[in-house]
């Protein structure tokens, strides 16, 4: 029995993956370009779902992740030439775990909905700092930089076309989904998805569930910003929108439309999310508020759908 | 000594005092704001993500009344009215069908409402500030500056509205009907209170109270879609600072938080004398995660 779903995952799995790596292939530039932003938010609610669906707790600070690894890639395109895409990548992972293990210090010690504030309220500290501190951060315009070559020192280096970033994104997302997937079976997994089902009890045995949630926070940080980056090097900007909260409510948005707890859900989530920003923008111009209908399509999914579009397979994707 | 007399003389006493008025007029403003906030948590366990909207839409709807009867009182009357109403429709049809679930959907359900609202604001008001023009413009001199009587007005006005609103919960039957509700839902409706109605109820209370600070405060500043999210994160940080739930430690929260931002503005820009709110909120949170401003729990 437990064969045949594992056998039926992977295939699953791999049939999904190989659509995404034709995909590029075959869409005209601006759906491939569509697709790559999908993925690279979907790894952004996709890091958030450790806390709100295995652990229990919604944070409302993950622009403050997001941000801080864009910022770190920026800090290092632009300081260090010519520009190299794995330092961009470590400044961006270093900023954002900085950044997560000074949130998570503080907000774990509490619980549900003064959790959820308090992320609201750091990230809105770090929005003030980089929209404030314009010599270092460019203020509100934010930082421009150039996009650098996807490189392995010693064996190649190609300017990245919107195919192989697409693929690139790709492969971190994909190899981001399996260490998380692996993360929530380990022990470690099993111990975060206890405390939300009952923290008392968590505690009780003997777990120290301050440190599992610092962890966790950390853990979910660490993706956010790897977003982050992706985000930066495939738009060549930083700029303080993306640490303001709205982000981090997009990031909610994606989990509880995508289905929480399952790690594919909320990519589906922001593949939805988007899908639908763009129907509301082709029929009625640009202008329109598309947030109205989506924010309207939201509050009906929380009251009659709360398991998301990917709700039904959750005890299956996680198998 | 000479140190300490430069220092003391260095220090700008009249602007202190110039903000101290100006810290205790934003903290009352504040203190309605909150005390909305903290009154629908404490009786439904709802954190109103939309309460920084509802204060938006009653500043609109200010200016909107404002402009066809040229009234202020009737703005502020009017708006109060039509926010509480909307404010009723809304946990009618999104709240109430959340009752008994996890209190976390209730704050996802919230801020699904703050994006329509924020939206439909920019949608219909556009991107300019509004403004509400003040019903009088009588000024009197402190120091240098002329200080307008309009901004003590809205600090007596708030203090009259959260006053009353305590005599209301005091002594009134619909009060002693909140009240009891608030300490225990199901012994309320065992009694025969229609619980669900007095969540509607406070629900519209708390709106309403979120319309008129909005009105009130509009002519200090101009009237824009995105000034809930500043305001309703302060009143988060009021209502946690002061202890959830609980209506005279927000209050004194309120004052509190202000006049320390009031006073680090002489020195920082307004903007990051933020920063001064979030830090005193991560220092209650260290020290005396229950609020500052409630007894120590035994």
């Amino acid at each position: 029995m437990s064969k045949r779903f594992t056998i039926a995952y992977w295939a699953g799995f791999g049939i999904v993956l190989a659509l995404l790596t034709v995909a590029p292939l075959v869409l005209p530039e601006f759906w491939r370009r569509f697709l790559t932003e999908i993925l690279i938010w979907g790894l952004l609610a996709m890091s958030s779902d450790i806390l709100i669906g295995y652990t229990g707790m919604v944070s409302f600070g993950h622009s403050a992740f997001f941000g801080l690894g864009m910022y770190g890639a920026a800090a290092a395109l632009l300081m260090v030439q010519p520009p190299n895409l794995w330092l961009a990548i470590a400044y961006g992972l270093v900023g954002a775990a900085g950044v997560a293990l000074f949130v998570a210090y503080f907000s774990t010690r509490l619980r549900d909905i003064y959790f959820a504030i308090t992320t609201l309220i750091f990230s809105q500290i770090f929005y003030v700092i980089i929209f404030t501190w314009t010599e270092v951060t460019g203020g509100e315009n934010g930082l421009t930089f150039r996009r650098p070559a996807l490189a392995i020192p010693g064996l190649f280096s190609v300017p990245f076309t919107s195919e192989t970033l697409h693929w690139f994104v790709l492969g971190v997302v994909t190899a981001s989904y399996l260490v998380l997937r692996r993360i929530t079976q380990s022990p470690f997994g099993m111990v975060l998805q206890s405390i939300r089902e009952n923290e008392a009890r968590t505690r009780a045995i003997g777990y120290s569930v301050e440190r599992y949630k610092i962890v966790a926070v950390m853990l979910s940080g660490l993706f956010a910003g790897l977003a982050g980056v992706l985000y930066a090097i495939q738009n060549r900007f930083a700029a303080p929108d993306f640490v303001y909260f709205l982000v981090s409510g997009e990031a909610v948005i994606f989990n509880v439309m995508g289905g929480i707890g399952t790690l594919v859900g909320p990519i589906a989530g922001a593949g939805f999310f988007l899908l639908l920003r763009e129907f509301f923008g082709r029929i009625f111009g640009d202008q329109f508020p598309y947030l109205i209908p989506v924010g309207i399509i939201f509050i009906i999914m929380i009251i009659f759908m709360p398991q998301g579009l990917l709700g039904f397979a959750r005890r299956w994707l996680n198998r | 000594m000479d140190a300490i007399l430069a220092f003391l003389q260095a220090v700008p006493y009249d602007q202190i005092l110039i903000q101290t008025v100006n810290g205790i007029v934003t903290g009352m403003i504040l203190a309605l704001v909150a005390s909305g906030l903290t009154l629908i948590f404490g009786i439904m366990d709802v954190v109103n993500f939309a309460h920084g909207e509802l204060f938006m839409l009653g500043a609109y709807i200010g200016v909107v009344v404002l402009a066809t009867s040229g009234n202020f009182w009737v703005a502020l009357i009017l708006s109060t009215l039509t926010v509480a109403l909307i404010g009723a429709a809304l946990q009618v049809t999104t709240l109430r069908p959340l009752i008994g679930r996890d209190p976390l959907t209730t704050i996802l359900a919230t801020f699904g409402i703050s994006l329509v609202l924020q939206n439909y604001a920019l949608w219909a008001f556009g991107p300019v500030a509004r403004k509400i023009q003040e019903p009088f413009t009588g000024y009197f001199t402190l120091f240098y500056l002329e200080y307008p009587w309009y901004r003590l007005l809205i600090a007596g006005l708030s203090a009259a509205i959260i006053g009353g609103f305590w005599l209301f919960l005091k002594y009134g039957t619909y009060g002693i009907w909140i009240r009891a509700t608030t300490q225990d839902r199901v012994m309320a409706q065992a009694m025969g209170i229609p619980v669900p109605w007095v969540h509607t109820f406070v629900f519209a209370i708390g709106a309403g109270m979120a319309a008129a600070s909005g009105v009130l405060f509009g002519p200090l500043v101009g009237v824009n879609h995105a000034m809930g999210l500043d305001w309703v994160l302060k009143a988060f940080i009021v209502v946690v600072v002061g202890g959830m739930g609980n209506l005279g430690g927000s209050i004194a929260a309120s004052i509190f938080i202000s006049l320390l931002e009031a006073y680090a503005s002489i020195w920082v820009s307004p903007a990051q004398a933020v920063i001064v709110s979030f830090v005193v909120l991560i220092l209650t949170l260290l020290f005396r995660p229950t609020g500052l401003f409630v007894p120590t729990p035994k």
